[in-house]
């Protein structure tokens, strides 16, 4: 395959690695990247392997799949079994466990879940089919989040009376805070989520370099993306300077998408808490549809079970979602709890640091550095 | 962390790869209740339906090899290569090639690439009550052209019609036999570290174009099938580099699936140099949309081929004088270890495991 944008040339990879390397000294540095999809990224393109061994990158709580809990899980399921509906969601969800099996087994035993790309799709399923029900399962970040208002907007302006929608959604800026109140983690710095900050802007991250002394830079999602962040929040640190940065200004303003949020704000409210997988109950931490858009929000619509449902005692997705534990330390990983039958919803998502860890980086340094330096074939 | 102790993590972290390394390399558990669509998908579910249910009850040597095609040995001393497909492809017809262009090439291509020459087919269909005759009609002349093509002849059928709703359309199995020319011996017990790893052209313009063509990812680019037979090709390789050591069509599950089968069967290493992979500008653009990794997208008429270190320029040379052959390249070679694993080695110098795929490649969200 042939990279030849610029955000993949090697030349400049291993420029800036020679930068960073010299930058960071002998010195040992943890980094956390927030978004699941840098730790993709990170992943897929080998980059901690070709760090200097001094620089950690930990992987945070930013995989919107991760975070979900069994209990809601459960529920989705209890929806997806009601005679007459249609059940739709982005196709990461469908192989998320809950206490009985995931939605995947749910549609071989009957039920009709369908995969979706955008809730306008599951929109659009509902108006196809006017004798069904249509649920939307909601998932993800401040950057999903939109699309789903623009859905429920669309939705009131047609009158659509066969859809409703389970909402998800999750706000970036509690976790982060949770993370740097947690005592068991010490970290040099964040790289900031990319997609979440198109919506969010740059601004709700000012705490960090202020109130907790860390700084922050908003990364984009190619590999030099994250390469560019880590030699930044380096030169931070070596100039003396804490504050947030911008590294993926070809699509992130400091103010954010003002439209997308005004969407939000039409639709939507924060809700007073919200329970994560692993991280327990966040104040503040989730959305909720709003009374006026109640007609489509299907925890109004049915009275689902809605029971708190105590993650698997063996499972340390907790650990891993707050970046305490490399995936690798969990004591099911790899064994009991694989991308085939996962036990935590790390091991679910591409995105979640379990399943990059294991399907990309489960190689000795020696054996990866090894491969890297051999020669072309 | 001081250095002692972040030599002790490397060292535990180590110790843990060792242990999954080990849990890996037993057979694969089926824990599932009910099939489901990963069971389908060519990837570590369909390796465990296939294992415990089928292999289980079947259990013979022929069957054991898990070939492409199983290989026959007649009394008189000659080798048969035999297999069967069924295809299902939705829609029945993609940019490229319909259901019937699939129905030959799939089972051409496993009987070429066991080694052997092409001859004869069954052909089943099952038919959805309610389809149109003409399209019926258009696609087996599809399949004549195909077979024609192909050099075999579709000697034996059968045809079933089912109730409306009772199946999509039309599927169709096919089962193929064609005849090992003597000497030909091709296997992963052959399989040397140092030997080079070949592919005969671009990779995953089938799935995504099949992908696309759903018309429900609303994009659009201009990718067709790639369906075709690779016998000619596989003659070309075969004449070129006589020492050729093994072969698999890249179908489901993608080279990745493909080299990680090589991998564990042959007990080698296989490192696979990402830049060398020949895929096309407008599919990798679309896999990178979709969060689809093109190493495990389908191909229909592509083959991985292991050859001697010395043999591999002139196979590639000979690859690209074949028509369907000019993408053809070196992308990997053989290693000693680490036994059963995959690598890739990315173009900025870092490197990945490359595993075999964990059910449907469903795109990712965010």
């Amino acid at each position: 395959m042939k990279f030849v944008d610029e955000f993949r040339d090697p030349a400049a990879a291993r420029a800036l690695v020679k930068s960073i390397t010299r930058l960071a000294a002998d010195d040992e540095f943890k980094f956390m990247e927030v978004c699941g999809g840098h730790t993709h990224t990170i992943y897929r393109h080998g980059l901690e392997h070709i760090l200097p061994p001094g620089i950690e990158l930990v992987h945070g709580p930013g995989c919107p799949v991760c975070v979900i809990p069994m209990g809601r899980v459960d529920d989705a399921m209890w929806l997806a079994e009601q005679p007459d509906i249609i059940f739709t969601t982005f196709g990461d969800m469908m192989r998320v466990p809950g206490s009985k099996g995931s939605l995947l087994d749910a549609k071989a035993r009957g039920a009709d879940v369908r995969f979706v790309y955008s809730p306008l799709d599951a929109l659009k399923v509902a108006l196809d089919n006017p004798t069904k029900h249509v649920v939307f399962f909601a998932v993800g970040f401040e950057t999903t989040a939109p699309s789903s208002a623009v859905t429920l907007v669309r939705a009131k302006q047609l009158g659509v009376q066969n859809f409703s929608m389970f909402c998800n959604h999750v706000t970036i800026i509690p976790p982060i805070r949770a993370i740097l109140e947690s005592p068991d983690l010490r970290l040099s710095g964040f790289l900031g989520p990319g997609h979440v900050s198109t919506v969010i802007g740059t601004r709700p991250y000012r705490f960090v370099p202020q109130v907790y002394r860390k700084p922050l830079v908003v990364a984009g999602f190619e590999p030099l993306d994250i390469l560019a962040t880590v030699h930044m929040l380096l030169q931070q640190i070596r100039d003396g300077r804490c504050e947030v940065e911008n590294q993926y200004g070809r699509v992130v303003r400091e103010e954010g998408n003002l439209q997308a949020l005004k969407l939000l704000a039409e639709t939507m409210e924060l809700r007073p808490h919200f329970e994560w997988r692993g991280l327990g109950f966040i104040s503040q931490s989730a959305l909720k549809i709003n009374d006026a858009y109640a007609d489509f929000d299907a925890e109004e619509r049915f009275s689902m079970p809605g029971i708190r449902v105590a993650d698997p005692k063996a499972c340390q997705c907790g650990e891993v979602l707050k970046g305490v534990l490399k995936p690798w330390e969990c004591k099911v990983f790899g064994t009991a709890c694989t991308p085939e039958t996962p036990i935590g919803t790390c091991m679910v998502s591409p995105e979640g640091a379990c399943a990059a860890y294991y399907n990309f980086g489960r190689m000795h340094r020696e054996a990866a550095n090894m491969i890297g330096e051999t020669a072309g074939v | 962390m001081t250095s002692q102790a972040a030599a002790s993590h490397v060292d535990r972290e180590n110790r843990m790869l060792l242990k999954i390394e080990e849990f890996r390399k037993r057979r694969p558990r089926l824990i599932d209740e009910l099939v489901t669509l990963a069971h389908g998908a060519g990837g570590k579910s369909s390796a465990a339906l296939t294992d415990n249910v089928f292999v289980e009850a079947f259990r013979n040597p022929e069957l054991e090899q898990l070939g492409d095609a199983a290989v026959l040995t007649l009394p008189s001393g000659e080798r048969l290569a035999f297999s069967t497909d069924s295809f299902v492809v939705q829609p029945i017809e993609f940019p490229g090639g319909t259901i019937g262009h699939l129905a030959v090439h799939g089972t051409v291509n496993d009987l070429a690439v066991s080694g052997a020459v092409p001859q004869w087919l069954s052909a089943g269909f099952v038919i959805e009550e309610g389809f149109e005759i003409s399209r019926l009609r258009s696609l087996v002349a599809d399949m004549r052209s195909a077979a024609d093509a192909a050099g075999v002849q579709i000697v034996t059928g059968d045809t079933k019609v089912v109730a409306k709703g009772a199946a999509d359309g039309l599927y169709i199995n096919t089962t193929g036999v064609g005849v090992i020319p003597a000497g030909r011996r091709l296997g992963a017990p052959m399989v040397r570290p140092g030997d080079r790893l070949l592919v005969s052209g671009t990779l995953g313009d089938h799935g995504m174009a099949v992908m696309l063509a759903r018309g429900d990812l609303a994009i659009e680019a201009d990718i067709v099938s790639d369906t075709a037979p690779v016998h000619q090709l596989v003659e070309a390789l075969l004449a070129a580099a006589p020492d050729t050591r093994w072969m698999r069509d890249a179908t489901r599950g993608g080279l990745g699936t493909v080299a990680n089968e090589l991998a564990q069967t042959a007990g080698v290493g296989v490192i696979i140099d990402e830049a060398a992979l020949p895929v096309l500008p407008q599919v990798l653009g679309a896999c990178d949309m979709l969060g689809i990794d093109p190493l495990y997208v389908a191909n229909e008429g592509k083959f991985v081929a292991v050859v001697p270190a010395d043999q591999a320029a002139a196979a590639v040379e000979a690859l690209r004088d074949t028509p369907g052959g000019e993408q053809s390249a070196v992308i990997g070679q053989v290693v000693e270890t680490p036994v059963g694993m995959v690598a890739l080695r990315t173009p900025l110098g870092g490197s990945r495991m490359v595993d075999m795929l964990v059910g449907d490649p469903l795109p990712r969200i965010c």
